[in-house]
């Protein structure tokens, strides 16, 4: 009885991780909300409060924040059984779709009507891009910290002008914040 | 080795992604175009709108795409267990510190500095798509801007910022305007 139930679990935890993977459009957070949605209020894995300590440490570890959640709800769900599950449900929709896609963009791309098709979406992915920076660096900005500010000069100029690979500035912003974080602790408790 | 290259590429990819699906794209960009040559930019591109309209996170599909285009089906798998690997190692190791320290803070204040440097970085991509769609991987020149993509990406603009409509629908429609104007005055 004890391993049909569990089997049942690791099922039911891959199957809702292979539909949720493969209906969801717009990336982390969208799928962060639907796995709340799912675990939490349907099937009550775990709490409200797990889920919201989940999605922080999703979002603030490196990698895509659907994988990483993903790890930590079957961990929890499952242990390594139940991780493996969840990460293969994340995985295969988008490893068959994009599959299936790329077959076509082979056979097509070529194509004058779908490269017409193409070039137009790729204007508006410039603009999806362009609508990204803005509100995101307007956020940056309404921080009114000089030295978030000069980062984001500089990282731009690094990578744009100077041809610096993007991995040292992700590494460079990371420890200038860490070194901040430790000044800042040292002063609170002196 | 071409399937250990795919692999430790998107190993790579993920390892240095912090803050979502966009914040991959530059890196994305600096592996298969600039640093391997899988992908030109226009097929990086292609890449970022199918990535786009596609769900499932942007890294995965990334990995599936360039690795079909690299080496078939294998090459994709290889890429997207590289996407899945750092995740594996990262996570276990901070939800342990997490659970013994009680405390995201420190974490969450680098986060708070990655985030500018991470905005510049999609700007850099951003950028270079936008150049892409303007001047057609020409030279950059006033004589050389393609009108039809000028006035797509300021009517996707438009409608994003000042209408709120969904990025797919936006997406979508200058694709079938694009695709209108190429039967009704011909390719380019």
């Amino acid at each position: 009885m004890e391993k049909t139930n569990r089997c049942a679990r690791l099922l039911r935890l891959f199957g809702s991780m292979l539909v949720i993977s493969a209906c969801t459009f717009g990336g982390g957070f969208v799928i962060v909300s639907l796995m709340k949605k799912k675990f939490v209020d349907e099937y009550g894995w775990l709490s409200e409060a797990e889920m919201l300590d989940y999605t922080a440490l999703a979002q603030s570890c490196p990698g895509a924040i659907a994988v990483n959640a993903a790890i930590l709800v079957g961990w929890r769900v499952g242990g390594a059984a139940g991780m493996l599950a969840a990460v293969l449900g994340t995985l295969l929709p988008p490893l068959g779709i994009l599959t299936a896609i790329s077959m076509f963009y082979s056979a097509f791309a070529g194509n004058p009507h779908v490269a017409m098709l193409l070039s137009g979406m790729q204007a508006g992915v410039a603009a999806v891009l362009c609508d990204v920076v803005l509100s995101m660096g307007c956020g940056v900005l309404a921080q009114r910290s000089a030295v978030k500010t000069a980062v984001m000069l500089a990282a731009f100029v690094a990578v744009y002008v100077f041809d610096v690979s993007v991995a040292w500035v992700i590494v460079g912003a990371g420890l200038l914040g860490a070194a901040v974080q430790l000044l800042a602790r040292k002063e609170e408790d002196a | 080795m071409i399937l250990m290259e795919l692999f430790w590429a998107f190993f790579q990819i993920a390892l240095f992604s912090v803050g979502g699906g966009y914040a991959a794209m530059p890196l994305i960009r600096s592996q298969v175009v600039q640093a391997h040559g899988w992908m030109t930019m226009s097929e990086f591109a292609d890449l970022l709108t199918i990535a786009e309209m596609t769900p499932g996170p942007i890294q995965l599909n990334a990995a599936t795409f360039a690795g079909m285009r690299v080496a078939g089906f294998p090459g994709a798998v290889c890429a997207s267990l590289g996407v899945v690997t750092p995740s594996l190692l990262l996570v276990s190791l901070l939800a342990w510190l997490y659970r013994r320290y009680r405390s995201l803070s420190v974490i969450q204040g680098v986060l708070g500095f990655l985030r500018p440097a991470v905005v510049a970085l999609i700007a850099s991509a951003g950028l270079d798509v936008l150049l892409l769609v303007l001047f057609g991987g020409h030279k950059i020149a006033p004589q050389s801007i393609r009108l039809l993509g000028a006035g797509l990406f300021l009517l996707a603009l438009f409608l994003l910022r000042r209408r709120r409509l969904s990025p797919i629908a936006v997406m979508l429609l200058c694709g079938a305007l694009s695709l209108a104007a190429g039967a009704l005055f011909g390719a380019g």
